[in-house]
């Protein structure tokens, strides 16, 4: 299946869900809307002909240029895309999908963004956003379990942001 | 019908209620690899539930890759599979220059396979040997050591470096192997193959072994895409892939035109295993016994390739790589690849801006989607059986916590 004709398919199945697509990236993509997430994955994971039984990875990239003077020439504006990559065994064939989020939930710092948990469809999904959740700070619902993998469980922050500072001390331990 | 079992003395001693215990193994048991901590919910001998803990050993490594050029990033990827730090490079190596869009001569390419191989054979020996350590045996660790320490020679001669390489690079190698190393390395391939047998009959084929290992930790086939597992870990359920075969069309480039077959059971058998005894009966597929045995045979399967590799490289031509700058401006854009290390898929995801640093790197580690699936594994086993299992996942911790 081409490329366009897999969106077109996937755009009459879910309509406004499928919010975008580049084909002609290194790795083509295509982007859902973050409510459209579960039933699209359930889709691609589930229909005899596509068959996507595998979650490789899900990465979080934080757009954000913390620097003012290259913050006014940058040209996007401050989001989180969330990456996920998948794999059919049975046509050998990959896909990326994307998810735009907000860097801060309703726009209040602190708030974390939230977007709903995959880990029922793919349990590799389970680790996976319990470290995105660890590292970049999205708060998955649904997640069975959405605590802290990598870092302390008392750890404060989510290091992959851009704008994340180091703390000068943690118990005890000199930080810079 | 406890009183039914009271009036049976042969089954009374079942009858006794325990009391369940929570016990905590790691982070600093010998027999978890490393940095892991399991906890354990018991009742007497048998393990209910088994929580990993892990992030003893997070140093940081993608963030460290958002201050870096990916050439000054190399070293990291050394020590995130520390076991197999040449697959490492190359993972990272090879994602950059999909994005560069970068094209490699064949003597580079011939150069990659050969170094590859060679890590994988020293990988999986220390994977073999560690798992007779976990299951109570020394001597086939002592052999797999002084065969690897020969790799590592080898290595040292190419690089400088025994451990943490650094070696193959964006673009290529760091340097061209020196002369007479091919001779070398053909040498140690040849004397390789007898010690191998000697682990097969030391191990594989070992009664006290097959008793521990068959049968033991049946990991489905559809569990393990649940899971995301891959490599050995896969294969050992029976999935027919690998990523030198079906990967991407980048990576299967490196392996264009070598003889080499998937190992995995097809009816009954593996390729290559009619040198040695048939399957025991107690193993079933997915089991602990089929996991070492998959690494086993990607020993020799990866000695062979080394073979075909070398000739192919004194043959080969143009230059061993190209010169990147240390600070090379990245394209706009992200690129993921995977390849195939020792302990499964490594997958590399890399976003360019613009400028020579990357906005994000991601580093999918593959010990780290083996591992999630633990907590099914042990389920109702022994306690004692929980390092058999975990032993036979092979994770690194270094790169689960990267």
């Amino acid at each position: 299946m081409s490329g366009q004709a897999f969106v077109d398919r996937l755009k009459k199945q879910f309509g406004d869900h499928i919010t975008g697509a580049n084909l002609e990236a290194i790795d083509p993509w295509i982007e859902v809307a973050p409510e459209g997430l579960v039933e699209v994955c359930r889709y691609l994971r589930d229909d005899p002909e596509l068959r996507f039984d595998m979650l490789n990875c899900i990465t979080v990239v934080d757009y954000l240029e913390t620097d003012p003077k290259k913050a006014a020439k940058a040209d996007f504006a401050p989001h989180l895309e969330l990456v996920y990559h998948l794999w059919s065994f049975p046509n050998k064939v990959s896909l990326v999908l994307k998810v735009m989020l907000p860097r801060w939930k309703n726009d209040v710092p602190g708030e974390l963004p939230e977007v709903d948990s995959v880990a029922g469809i793919w349990s590799t999904a389970d680790w996976h956003e319990r470290e995105t959740y660890d590292l970049s700070g999205v708060r998955f619902i649904g997640h069975p379990s959405l605590r802290r993998i990598l870092c302390p469980e008392d750890w404060e922050g989510h290091p992959l942001r851009k704008d994340y500072e180091m703390p000068l001390e943690y118990h005890g331990i000199r930080g810079r | 019908m406890a009183t039914t079992h009271l009036d049976d003395p042969r089954i009374i001693e079942f009858d006794v209620r325990t009391d369940e215990m929570l016990v905590n193994m790691g982070p600093q048991h010998p027999s978890t690899h490393g940095v892991l901590r399991l906890v354990l919910r018991t009742d007497g001998e048998v393990v209910s539930e088994c929580t990993p803990h892990i992030g003893y050993l997070h140093r940081c490594a993608e963030k460290i890759g958002e201050n870096l050029t990916p050439r000054q990033y190399i070293p990291y990827t050394d020590r995130m599979d520390y076991l197999a730090g040449m697959n490492m490079n190359l993972g990272w190596a090879m994602v950059v220059e999909k994005l560069l869009k970068l094209q490699l001569s064949d003597k580079a390419k011939h150069l990659r396979v050969i170094i590859a191989e060679l890590n994988r054979i020293a990988s999986h020996l220390v994977g073999m040997g560690a798992y007779g350590l976990d299951l109570g045996t020394f001597s086939p660790f002592l052999y797999a050591f002084r065969e690897r320490e020969k790799i590592l020679d080898l290595f040292e001669l190419a690089c400088g470096a025994r451990l943490t390489y650094s070696y193959l690079t964006v673009g290529g190698a760091t340097h061209d192997l020196p002369s007479g190393w091919l001779q070398k390395c053909a040498e140690f391939i040849d004397q390789l193959e007898p010690v191998i047998d000697e682990c097969h009959t030391l191990l594989t084929t070992n009664a006290i072994f097959v008793k521990r290992a068959a049968g033991l930790g049946v990991l489905s086939a559809e569990m393990a895409i649940d899971y995301g597992c891959t490599g050995p870990v896969l294969r050992g359920s029976g999935v027919d892939h690998d990523l030198r075969r079906d990967g991407e069309d980048r990576y299967t480039d490196m392996y264009d035109g070598y003889a080499f077959e998937v190992i995995v059971e097809r009816n009954g058998h593996y390729p290559r295993d009619h040198n040695y005894p048939a399957v025991p009966r107690s193993a079933i597929l997915g089991d602990c016994w089929h996991r070492f045995y998959v690494r086993m045979l990607e020993v020799m399967q990866a000695m062979d390739l080394v073979r075909q590799a070398i000739d192919r490289y004194s043959t080969a031509k143009g230059d061993y790589g190209i010169p990147v700058k240390l600070a090379e401006k990245l394209p706009k854009g992200e690129a993921y690849l995977e390849t195939e290390a020792p302990r499964g898929q490594m997958g590399f995801f890399i976003v360019g801006d613009g400028s020579p640093i990357p906005r994000r790197v991601r580093a999918r580690s593959s010990s780290f989607c083996n591992l999630s699936v633990t907590h099914e594994l042990c389920r109702g086993c022994l306690i004692a059986d929980v390092p058999a299992i975990v032993g036979s996942l092979d994770v690194v911790m270094g790169e689960i916590d990267r």
